[in-house]
Order: C-alpha cells, then structure tokens, then sequence
C-alpha cells in the first residue's frame, strides 16, 4: 500500500489505521473504532451534527479552506427536493496526493465521513467524483462500498437506524478544471467542466439541481473522528479558527518527500528540517510553495515564525492550499519554475473566460521565451501585468490560481529574470547535476 | 456496437447509478472504460454511447474533445505518460521526459511502428511525493530514473 514511512513528529488521526495490513477492509475498519462516528451521529439531531462539526474547527481541505460545519448548515433541510452528498476525489493540484494516499489505505473513513454528512442534511444518495488516473482508487473504492453494502453500513435502513444511503463512484476523464465545485458538478452530470456562475451555490443548487454537500475526500475523512471523539477534541489539535490536522504532501528537494499528517499550526521550519529531513545533497532552501502550485511562493526568509496554518499563511500572502508543500533549493530556476506552473494552467483553463484562456497562453509563450534568452527587460513588468489582469476576472479560481504564484515570483525573484536577459540562456542550467 | 459481458455488467451499474431522467451522468465513465477495451474513441462509439444515454452524437463528441484522457486515435498498447509538472520536474522528470522519447525514438502522443508502446507528457497525476512518476496505462510507477524506465519500457517489450 502506498505508505512512506511515518515521522514521530505526526499527529495521526486520518492516517490513525495507515499501516494496519488490514486497513482497508471493512473486518479492519470496525476493529479499530470503524462506524463509531456514524452510529453516534444517528443517535443525535442534524443540527446536533451540524453543531459538531462547526465546533471541530474543521476547514475545507480541497484549498479554498470554507468551514466545513457552515458549508453544511447552508443546505436547506426542509427542500422537498432530494439531497446529494458529493465527494471531490479529483484531486489534480500540482503537489497534491494526499487523497489517493487516503482512498488507498482507509477507504471506510470515507464513507463514514460520507453518511454522516448525510444524516446531517438529510441526504440518501452520494457519489464520489474520482479523477480518471486514479483507477485503481475507484476500484478501492468501489470493494469498500461492496463490503459496507454487505455488512449493512449502506443501503436500506444502516444498521437498523432507519437511514437509508447509496453510495456511487463516479470516474472523470482528464481535466483539471473538474477539482473545481461547480465544474466538477458539471463533469459528474456527463457535460464538460465548464464551471457555472454562482449563486445559487452548490449547498442550494448543486448535483442533479438538487442542494448538494460538496467537499473534499481529506474533509470527509475527518468527520468520523470528529464525531466519534468531539468536535472540541478536534479543534484543540489545531489553532484557534483552524481545527485538527492536515495530510501534507511534502515535494520536491526535501530527502523525505512523503504525505505526513501534521497537526494545524506546525512550524514550517520543523517541517520541512525535520519530518522532511532537511534540504537534500546539503543545500539551502531558496523557496516553497506551502500549498499546491496555486499558492503564492515564500522565500526562505520568509520560513522565519511561520506556521502551518490559514492565518498565519494570510499573513504571509499566501494559502494553506491543496496541503502539497513544493520544496525549492537554492539551484532552482525560478524563471523555469514560474513557466512550468504557467504551461499547466494554459493546458488546463477550460476556455470559458477569455482574461484565463488568453491570459494563461499569452504568459506561457512569454515565459518560454525568456527561459530561452529571448526576453526582454519590459517583459518582466508585462508579467506581472498580465497575470494581475487575470485576478479576480474569472468565473472559477484557475485564473487566480494562474496569476498568483507568478506574480509572487516575479516580485520575490526579480533578479533572476534580469539574469535571464541580454540574450543569455538560463544561467541555472545544468548547475545540478 | 458488442463489448464484452463485463463491460455491459459496468455500463448497466452506471445506468442505475443516477437519478431517473438523469442518464447522461453515466457518459464520461461509459466512454472511458469502452475506450479501455476499444482503444480509443471511435466515431461508432460515439453514436453508440450517445444511443445509451440518450443524447445526439454531437453531445458526447463535445464532452470527448473537452476530457485529456479520451483519445479520438489509437495510441500504443502500452502508453507511457511521464509527468513532467513542477513537483517531478525538480526531481528532473523533465529529463527524464527526454530521455523517454531520445530511448523511443518518438515524440509527444506519438506511437512505436509496432504500435506497441506510446508515449505522453502528462500534467500532475498525484504522485508528487514519489517524483518523478511514470503511469503505463493505468499503473503508476515512482521515484523514476532514466535507467528504471528502460527497465521498464523492456519489459513493456516483452509483455504479450
């Protein structure tokens, strides 16, 4: 099972059964606490679990960081029209793998997580939206769902509860556009991920026209704790405003990359020194990007007090993201970072807003051009223009996931493209090995 | 259009699995695991998917030109996609990206002449703390090198 090895500085409560050879079975599930949450919350009044929930201090996983108790509590209980619980598995986030890391070893969790929604919003059906690459995820997935199904934690009347739930995987086909809600909504309903204006929201208007409760796999995956332990348990892990813990996926030149689960609030110093045994080959630190390849940059000065968590990533200008920290040493080229992140948004921007479509295409021929030597010093000006054009101009947040990191770079990291000018190739080039 | 019982069992589970009125949901999973078993996206598995779910032709080739991973060409048997994106690329998945096609003799999408394997720069496929990674198909493949992948594209050579 894909597992790296544990670090003694984790907090494991998602990643509680990770390494159990039984993990993903329903008989391993239930000898390890499995079910307790759902069978405590079908004792309790949704609001009650609603109530819960917002006491975890638990925040939307998927980037945007919502809190999670008051995205449900928008859900109007008393429609006559059905409810859908809906799970983002399309997890795309340049960085990103804890979700698959989740699905993979504990799929359990999630459906718990999952029905407990469910009871909260009086839901009966989910589907659980699984990026195309990930087979082998919806064949996970959909093993556990046979074995909750036969064991009677799904179906007709749970566990004689009285509640009723089905439960559906659903593949996607490619698309990064589909991790974003109203895209996805789009995707799982067979039309291509164009994202839709809002309002209405997801919570009133979602799957199928029907109020939908749409989060994250890593979101629903901590429910079952929460419930099972109280949601005040949960928030005492993390910070005030920010509860629990965060499955963070550390990339890039550490020498233990590897998905850790880390209390919210963790030194980023400690992180990355120490659950990710530092910089690899002996080398310094020249940025990372703390949450998906979304999210402004950070220098390693700024490293300095700060801790893993929403505020004190505000405060830095930057996001807690998608959980996928981006570990950059001092040979890395950040002209050649700033055009690899840009030629993935311009692959993926779906077309719909033209500040996006055009933005993304017209940065990408510009930073190809000056990796290349053939830039220009107005060039670099006309960067951060362009990508500031595209803020805030869009229908969904690739735009702004577009712009940000690039504006951070070129403001952070000015002198490397005045490195990169006169006609020079890219003077990092070849310097690792 | 036949397919093979099993992914007739797959196509009458998606049917049931939406809400009534609702069967256009199952298209995007239909066409992808008939792509599986047919190879790619052929025009007679349009209008075949379209019958299914009860839209016109054109719906479901709008939905297949939006999606990366529906492919309206046949590709290799074995199709190697090489991530390339930020957090393989500091671990010289870019590298080893040309290496794969120096190795194969082949560019981006492009075919073996014994249509045996392909090859894809492909966008972030969620292996970020195994960088780089390779997916053959659907089996990922972690903390790559370039002798690893010519380990790897042998016995893709030798498999039936």
């Amino acid at each position: 099972m894909l597992y790296n090895q544990p670090s003694p500085l984790e907090t494991r409560v998602l990643s509680r059964r990770f390494g159990n050879p039984d993990s993903a079975t329903l008989a391993g599930y239930l000898r390890t606490a499995g079910y307790q949450g759902f069978l405590k919350a079908a004792g309790m009044t949704p609001g009650a679990i609603v109530e819960e929930v917002k006491a975890s201090n638990l925040r939307g996983r998927g980037g945007a960081g919502f809190p999670t108790g008051l995205k449900w509590s928008f859900v109007p209980r008393t429609s006559p029209k059905p409810k859908y619980i809906v799970v983002n598995g399309d997890e795309s986030e340049p960085g990103t793998c804890k979700d698959r890391v989740l699905i993979e070893n504990d799929p359990h969790q999630l459906i718990e997580g999952v029905l407990i929604a469910g009871l909260a919003v009086d839901a009966h059906a989910g589907y659980i939206y699984i990026r195309g690459e990930y087979r082998y995820l919806i064949e996970v997935m959909d093993k556990a769902i046979a074995e909750a199904y036969g064991g009677g934690w799904l179906g007709r009347n749970i566990q004689g509860t009285g509640f009723d739930f089905d439960l559906y995987t659903h593949s996607g086909a490619g698309a990064y556009e589909c991790g974003e809600e109203s895209a996805l909504l789009e995707s799982l309903e067979g039309k291509r991920g164009i994202p839709r204006i809002r309002p209405p929201f997801p919570a009133v208007v979602g799957a199928f026209g029907c109020p939908t409760v749409l989060n994250n796999v890593e979101t629903y995956c901590a429910v079952p704790a929460i419930l099972r332990d109280g949601g005040a348990a949960f928030a005492a892990l993390g910070v005030p405003r920010s509860g629990g813990t965060r499955m963070t996926c550390l990339t890039g030149h550490v020498n233990k990359p590897g998905v850790y689960e880390l209390r919210l609030g963790f030194p980023a110093r400690q992180m990355i020194e120490e659950v990710g045994g530092g910089i690899r080959n002996g080398k310094k630190l020249k940025a990372f990007i703390p949450g998906g390849s979304s999210c402004p940059v950070l220098t390693a000065a700024e490293l300095e007090g700060a801790t893993m968590d929403y505020d004190s990533m505000a405060a830095r200008k930057t996001m807690l993201g998608s959980g996928g920290v981006i570990v950059m040493d001092e040979d890395t080229c950040m002209v050649k970072a700033a055009l690899r992140i840009m030629r993935f948004y311009a692959h993926e921007s779906c077309g719909w807003c033209i500040p996006c479509r055009e933005g993304t295409t017209w940065l990408k021929k510009i930073l190809t051009r000056f990796h290349e030597g053939g830039g220009v010093r107005s060039d670099i000006d006309l960067i951060g223009d362009l990508a500031k054009n595209m803020l805030g101009r869009t229908f969904c947040p690739l735009g702004d996931a577009a712009a940000m990191p690039t504006i951070s770079i070129v403001e952070k990291f000015r002198q490397e493209f005045e490195d990169h000018l006169n006609g020079k190739p890219c003077p990092y080039e070849g310097v690792t090995a | 259009m036949t397919f093979s019982p099993q992914l007739e069992a797959r196509f009458d589970k998606l049917l049931k699995s939406y809400p009534p009125g609702r069967r256009r949901a199952a298209m995007i999973p239909m066409l992808l695991y008939a792509q599986d078993e047919v190879g790619h996206v052929s025009g007679e598995l349009i209008e075949e998917v379209a019958r299914r779910v009860g839209v016109t032709a054109l719906q479901v080739n709008e939905v297949v030109s939006y999606y990366s991973m529906l492919r309206r060409r046949p590709l290799g048997k074995y199709h190697v996609q090489v991530c390339t994106n930020i957090s393989c690329q500091l671990r010289d998945g870019d590298k080893l990206w040309e290496h794969a096609c120096r190795k194969l003799g082949i560019g981006n999408k492009e075919t073996t002449a014994d249509g045996r394997i392909s090859i894809e720069e492909v966008e972030c496929i969620g292996a970020c703390s195994w960088a780089p990674a390779v997916q053959v198909n659907y089996e990922f493949h972690h903390d790559m090198t370039p002798a690893k992948l010519d380990e790897l594209l042998e016995d893709l050579r030798k498999k039936p």
